[in-house]
């Protein structure tokens, strides 16, 4: 019974959303239907992409050790890295709220707020398969100008973020991600 | 094409793990699971409030008010819509063209797949939910002055 009541709270607003679209099929049918195709088409190709990241995360929590991400891309990674906080960005597949997940990995294992902001940034502006259809359907010129003005913008805004993030903010992000990486608030199961 | 090569490497790694210890390979999966179940009550209510801002305004509005009327008021509109919207690339980027082809100006469209890419207030509390609401909030703030500037950039710069 509590169960059930945790899960309603954790699924009110889909389920408001949900009677609400279903109110839109009943008084405006065209509405209704298109925004449940649109939703519909959305979560299948959400399904398509997701499974395989979030194996993909599972695996590299387990297998992973902590010290090897720190070494690699946490505090004092230096310049190396940035770069490859960058690369894992742009070679990624998939909408920014599928980024956040491994985000919240990245944080997990000590990965600094820099970095993870440069990851954040290069998956959201500079993956590669968005660039190569970028460059087809708005040319070399536009694409390469908006790349070399992100780039920079990503850098400069992750040190931005990184700078003005409080030690304490910073404490409870990464508190938060050992949380929600072991299954949320009171879901977990050491 | 990206997505077959994210299949076959969590499918091999998978594999690897399954051979190597299976202990740690169900604990993989179990905190794949839950990982995912964390977040897919944000997720579904998402989807569905896209789905109904989508549908409310569909291409051809977006594209009458982007293409004709440009200037700053375009420019306004599309990052409003950039910003409050989450298409996929794909489906950005042809309407991207369509627009330019349609006259609108290249500040517009970058201003458009800019936001759009970088800035998420429907993704907000699900970004929320791993940066606290401070944090989420500076960074799609950031990002927006970023896009921002790289379309008033693009705009003198690609006339």
């Amino acid at each position: 019974m509590k169960r059930g009541k945790a899960l309603f709270k954790r699924y009110r607003i889909f389920l408001f959303l949900l009677l609400l679209n279903a109110a839109l099929l009943l008084f405006a049918p065209d509405l209704g239907k298109a925004s449940f195709a649109t939703s519909f088409d959305n979560l299948r190709e959400m399904l398509s992409i997701i499974p395989p990241i979030f194996l993909l995360l599972g695996l590299m929590d387990v297998w992973i050790p902590r010290e090897t991400m720190m070494k690699y891309m946490g505090n004092g990674s230096g310049v190396k890295g940035s770069v490859l906080a960058f690369l894992a960005g742009s070679f990624a597949a998939g909408p920014l709220y599928a980024a956040f997940p491994v985000a919240g990995i990245f944080l997990k294992k000590g990965v600094s707020l820099r970095n993870v902001f440069v990851f954040l940034g290069a998956w959201s502006t500079t993956k590669l398969p968005m660039m190569l259809f970028e460059i087809t359907q708005l040319g070399g010129r536009f694409a390469a100008i908006r790349f070399c003005m992100n780039v920079a913008g990503i850098l400069i805004l992750a040190l931005v973020m990184e700078r003005s993030t409080g030690e304490e903010t910073a404490a409870e992000i990464y508190r938060a991600a050992e949380e929600m990486a072991e299954g949320g608030p009171g879901g977990g199961t050491h | 094409m990206f997505t077959k090569v994210l299949y076959g490497a969590a499918a091999l790694w998978l594999a690897a793990s399954f051979f190597k210890d299976r202990k740690k390979t169900r604990l993989a999966l179990k905190k794949a699971w839950k990982s995912f179940e964390n977040i897919l009550p944000s997720i579904l209510a998402v989807l569905l409030f896209i789905g109904m801002v989508l549908s409310a305004l569909d291409e051809e509005t977006i594209s009458r008010l982007l293409g004709a009327e440009s200037g700053i008021f375009g420019m306004a509109i599309a990052a409003a819509v950039g910003s409050i919207s989450l298409i996929p690339g794909f489906v950005a980027f042809p309407l991207a063209a369509s627009l330019q082809k349609a006259g609108a100006g290249y500040g517009q469209i970058a201003m458009f797949i800019s936001t759009l890419m970088m800035v998420g207030i429907a993704t907000l509390p699900l970004e929320s939910k791993y940066f606290g609401r401070n944090t989420a909030l500076r960074r799609n703030l950031g990002f927006f002055l970023l896009a921002v500037i790289s379309s008033a950039v693009m705009g003198v710069v690609m006339r």
